[in-house]
Order: C-alpha cells, then structure tokens, then sequence
C-alpha cells in the first residue's frame, strides 16, 4: 500500500499553463498518474496537451472528480490557491511553491486546520509525492522510484529525497511511498505524521526519515518513533558542518544559539532507537542491509 | 535579513512605536549636527550587527559637543568582533526606571506565533529563559485572530510589569505585533522597553530581522538591503541571484537544493576536505544559472577545486550541462571542476558534456567519488 495517495488519486494541476506546472504537470501524467484537469483563471474551456483546464478549482473538482490538486503557482499566489483548493473540495494539497512569505504560511497553515480540517497540505516549498508505479505528484523523476516497496521515506529536502530514493532503487530495494515535507518553516505535513501513516501501512517495512539543521521536528520524531514506533528507522540529518547564524537555502534550515544543530537531532534520534548514518550513502546502505535481513 | 538597531528604530516608527529621539552619522562632523539638534544628553551607538557592543566601547554617553566628538570619533571605524564601525546611532539619552523585554516571534513546533513578554529586561533573554523561566511570560498567538488590546492587557499584568507602564506597554505591544505581522519579520524584538521616571513607555533597543520572501511586498527594503555589509563573494552571488555563504575551505561547491548543497559539505568534510562556500542554484535553474555560479565561484582566490553536485528535479541537468559550457565559454575557469550529474534529464546532460571531458573537467559517478576527487586537488 501507499499513504496519503494510491494509483486511483485524481490530481489536477493549480497553474497547469505555467511553464514549470506544464512540465511537471505533464510529466506526472506521462508517469501514470491521473492528471485529469488544470486550473488557471482565464483560461477555462481551454487544454494543456489535452488535460482539460478549468477556471476555478471548484469548476475542476465537479467536472473531474479530484481529490487532489498539485499547486505549482508563484509565491505571490500560493497561499491563495492552496486556501481554493480546500474551498473547492479538495483533500489533499501538494504545494511546491518555494519563497512564500512565512506569515502567509502560518495563516495559511491555521486557516486550513481551523476551517477545513479534513485537509491535507503537503509542503510548501517541497518536491511532492510518490508511490512508485501508482501516483506521482510533484517534481520528483519518476525514473529514479522503484515500485513495490518495503521502504517508506520522508524528507525535508527535495534533492535529498531524490537522492535517498537512488540510492536504494539502484540496490534494487523498492519504495511504498517517498514523501517530501519541504524545507520551510511551517511545514502542513510534518514527519510525525508520514511516520504514523507508515506505522499503519503494512506494505512498509521500514522508514527513511532525512532531515536536516534548524527547528525541532526531527526532536519530536524522536520522541514519537521512541513511543510509537515499531518499524526501523534509517536516518541521515544534513548539515553537520553548516555555521551558526545562516540560512542554509531553505527558510527552516538555519542554526539559532544552540538550537537546531545537526548533532542534537542526531543524538535524539540515536536515543530513540534509529540508525543514524553520516551521508546519503551510507544511509541507503544500512537501508539496504535492513531490509536483505528481512 | 537583520537590520542595524537604527533600521529597526525607524521600522518600529512606521508602526507607530516609540523610540528615543535620534539619527544616523557617518562622520563626527555628523555626529555632533545630530547632538546639536536633538539636544543633550545624548548616547552615541555603534552600529553593527553584533551583539556586545557596549563592553566593546561601541556605546557612550555624551554630555557636550566635545564628548561627542571624543565618542564619535572613537566609535567610527571601531573594530566589534570583526565588524568595523561604519556609522553611528545619536540619541536622546533616556532615564531608566525600569527595563523590561518584548518580542513576538514563529513558534515553529506550534505553527503559531510566540510572543515574549518581561519584566526583566535588559539581559539577554537566553540568560533569564536558563535561570528564572517564570520571569517570562509566553503568549500564544493564532495568525488567524491575531493580537487585541484586551489579550495585550492581560499579557501585560500577566507579566507583572508596573502598574504605570501596563495600558502603555499593552499599547505599543499591539502595535509591535503589527509591525511584526504586516511588516513580515522573523523577529521583532525590544530590549530593553523601558519606563522613564517619568512614567513614559519607550523602545530602547530594536532587533528586527526580516523574512526576505516577502521582499517582493515590501520596496522600502531596498534601503536596508544597500547598507547590508557582506561577504564580497556574497554580494557577488547575490547580485546574480544565487544564494551563496561563504565559508573558509578550498573546495568550491554547487549544488542545487539546500538540502543536497548542506549534505555535499558534510561529505566533502567526511572525506577530509573543507567547502570555501555554499551555494545552492535552487529548484529550476536554468544554464544562465549555472554559468553564474560558476563565475562566482571562480572569483574566489581560495578555491582549488569546484565540485558541482546535481540531482535533478526541478532543475533538469541538461540545463545544467549546458550552463557548464556557457561558463567555460564565458570565462576562464582557473580551477578543475568535478561533477556529479543525477536525476532529471541525467542522461542528456551527461552525454552534453562527455565530449568535453578532460583532466580539468571530471565526471564522477556517485556523489561519494566526486567528493573525494575533488578534495583529490586540494592535497
């Protein structure tokens, strides 16, 4: 099984006739996932390489029946479109849109939880999600994902996961799902809740979780896989050698005083019981090791 | 970006905030003009964006056109921790009665903003958070409600400020939340907010950093921006649009993604090397990019070896390839580049640049290979 989307998911593309949602909208479909409709104000009653787009999401959701939007809009227009989709009836948001304003964030963030509480956003500022063989939305290259599991991965960075999910397909280890949570201060789906919906998923025999300097979310992983969970987990937390003080890319990711360190989330997540590796590598090594001995 | 105490001073201005009378010097002669205006006394204040400029002789008090003169003169081109004094703070000096401390900053665990609240001010607030938590009283703020006057009042009380500074302070605590919000800050922060003895309620101190997505809604930032003093090789990169840190090694390094560019010095560091800079292109660059960050890189005297570490996604590693030959085309690239090519288009990029390959231009497989390649030229 997959979590949060499945090979019947219905996706429409919020700014399907921009240039990066065309081609990632495209390539999504191109992978097999059902893309069946774009939204772009304006240009309703026109298509995109024959994917039908509409002038509101609403419009979207009652011609195809959608439960899932893929948001690939500028920053300006995120917070705006992603608060559309949840109107318009949508369950499930992927938003990859990088440098929203973080106060925008966080009421979209509350906005969503106070009004629509049946919502699931996914980033923003993330690479999306996929099950291999199934569902792809978002930037990921299908290419480099191997169906048939056991491996659940979570990431707070886009490359990253991309290279996590290398890394094990190219041993031949297949992933149920890949989930990028996004590097930005106000995350809609956090790690604890890809690490519960893969505890639940019995498809899923073990978790890549990749993390990296600034907030404390891997800290309160820890603290759930050490309650929680019965899985094992193979982590790498990025930015060990990053300086105090800077913003490294990602809004989330920057060392404040002693808070935020690549080493104290390692250490958390070593106390709960993970496998904690010092690179990518290394860590689909173990990954791979992990799962031979199952 | 973080702003000089005297940016955040006129920030907090436009929010209707209060802060001591005062101007900006470049040159003593400017220095006393200010004095002389606002009348004295007043205190001279280094501005640099570093904490500890008091015990560093960075902040003096004057009492005449001399004293002035003597600080300011001091003060200007004054070394703080590596920051040279470029222009001083002149302000009416203020009586204190009392110091207390107000911020608002994102609760990242809660999804909510935090606001901060003392009557201990004056310290830092790390200090009082270690040794009296209970001095500080926390508020919790939902983005979508916001702060009224009547939470700020009971906040206020909450806090056990006196009785004389509450309807004041809960005041101008509204009004920081506002400048805060609307005025897109990561932090905004007074310390100390004080009480003069004459029962007045004013921002002392003003630390203010700004989250630059928001630059876009916001073209009174131009100024803050011209007057960020940086890294050479960070203005550079800036000025092409890359996000660039300089640090201190001999291997240059690209990358695209935060995540890819911060783990590709972790690895460049586990195979024994040291990164002279981080730099991210980001999602979607383009070979104009490439070529940009490749110039930025090779501007930097201290770089033996430039490693350009790509998994594509956004970005499509065509692009990238071809962005190498634009550089090579543009420039001349002093130091041997060493890539690794993954992802999106992967194969296109690396049959693009397969003609070209030389002892100057290495293809590595895996990110681990390239890694202790390049580190490889630094021996």
């Amino acid at each position: 099984m997959s979590i949060f989307v499945d090979e019947n998911t219905k996706v429409i593309v919020q700014g399907i006739t921009g240039g990066q949602g065309r081609f990632h909208g495209l390539r999504n479909r191109d992978y097999g996932t059902k893309i069946v409709g774009g939204v772009t104000p304006g240009k309703g009653g026109t298509d995109v390489d024959g994917i039908p787009v509409f002038n509101s999401v609403k419009e979207a959701v009652a011609a195809t029946g959608a439960t899932a939007s893929f948001v690939s809009v500028p920053p300006k227009f995120a917070a705006a479109a992603i608060l559309e989709a949840a109107e318009g009836g949508i369950t499930f948001i992927v938003c990859i849109t990088e440098g929203i304003p973080a106060h925008d964030e966080a009421i979209t963030y509350n906005r969503l939880v106070e009004e629509y509480p049946g919502v699931r956003l996914l980033g923003p500022n993330c690479p999306g999600i996929i099950s291999p063989g199934k569902c792809n939305i978002g930037i990921t290259s299908g290419d480099i994902a191997l169906p048939g599991g056991p491996v659940g991965i979570v990431s707070r960075s886009g490359t990253l996961t991309y290279q996590a999910l290398h890394e094990l397909s190219q041993q031949g280890i297949g992933q149920t799902t890949c989930v990028g949570i996004g590097g930005d201060p106000v995350p809609g789906t956090n790690f604890i809740d890809c690490l519960a919906a893969f505890e639940a998923d019995p498809e899923t025999k073990a978790v890549m979780m990749i993390g990296e300097i600034g907030g404390s979310e891997e800290e309160r992983a820890a603290e759930w896989i050490k309650a929680n969970m019965t899985k094992p987990v193979v982590s790498y937390i990025a930015g060990v050698t990053a300086p105090p003080g800077k913003k490294m890319g990602h809004a989330g990711a920057i060392i404040s005083g002693s808070k935020g360190t690549a080493q104290a989330k390692m250490d958390a997540l070593r106390e709960a019981g993970v496998f904690v590796c010092a690179n990518p590598t290394e860590a689909g090594q173990k990954m791979v090791e992990i799962v031979r001995a199952m | 970006m973080d702003l000089f105490e005297y940016q955040g001073k006129q920030y907090f201005s436009r929010y209707g905030i209060a802060v001591s009378p005062g101007d900006v010097a470049d040159t003593v002669e400017e220095a006393v003009a200010v004095a002389e205006r606002i009348g004295y006394p007043v205190v001279v204040k280094a501005q640099v964006k570093v904490g500890g400029r008091g015990k560093a002789g960075g902040v003096k008090l004057a009492d005449n056109i001399d004293e002035v003169r003597l600080h300011a003169g001091n003060i200007l081109g004054l070394d703080i921790k590596g920051h040279i004094v470029r222009r001083i703070w002149i302000e009416r000096s203020s009586d204190i009665s009392k110091e207390y401390y107000a911020s608002f900053t994102l609760d990242r665990p809660n999804k909510t903003h935090l606001g901060m609240l003392s009557a201990q001010g004056g310290v830092e607030i790390e200090v009082v958070a270690e040794e009296n938590p209970d001095a500080i009283a926390f508020l919790s703020i939902d983005p979508v409600r916001g702060l009224d006057i009547e939470t700020s009042r009971r906040w206020v009380a909450e806090a056990n400020l006196d009785e004389v500074a509450r309807e004041q302070a809960a005041q101008i605590l509204v009004k920081l939340y506002e400048c805060y919000t609307q005025g897109d800050c990561d932090l905004a922060e007074i310390n100390p907010l004080i009480l003069t003895p004459d029962n007045k309620v004013h921002a002392l101190d003003a630390k203010v950093t700004l989250d630059e997505n928001a630059s876009y809604r916001h073209p009174e930032w131009e100024e803050y921006r011209a007057t960020e003093t940086e890294d050479p090789r960070e203005k550079m990169a800036k000025e092409k649009g890359l996000n660039y840190i300089g640090l201190d090694g001999d291997v240059g390094i690209i990358a695209n993604g935060a995540g890819l560019a911060m783990s590709t010095l972790d690895v460049v560091n586990q195979v024994g090397g040291s990164a002279a800079n981080f730099l991210d292109i980001g999602g979607g660059a383009n070979a104009d990019v490439m070529a940009s960050a490749l110039e930025v890189i090779n501007a930097d005297p201290k770089v033996k070896v430039i490693f350009v570490n790509i998994f594509g996604g956004i970005t499509r590693v065509d692009d990238v390839a071809n962005g190498v030959l634009e550089a090579l085309k543009r420039v001349k690239i002093d130091s041997p580049i060493v890539l690794r090519l993954d992802g999106t288009n992967a194969v296109e990029g690396r049959s693009i640049l397969a003609p070209h390959l030389s002892n100057k231009l290495i293809m590595e497989p895996t990110m681990l290979d390239a890694a202790r390649s390049a580190v490889a030229f630094t021996k």
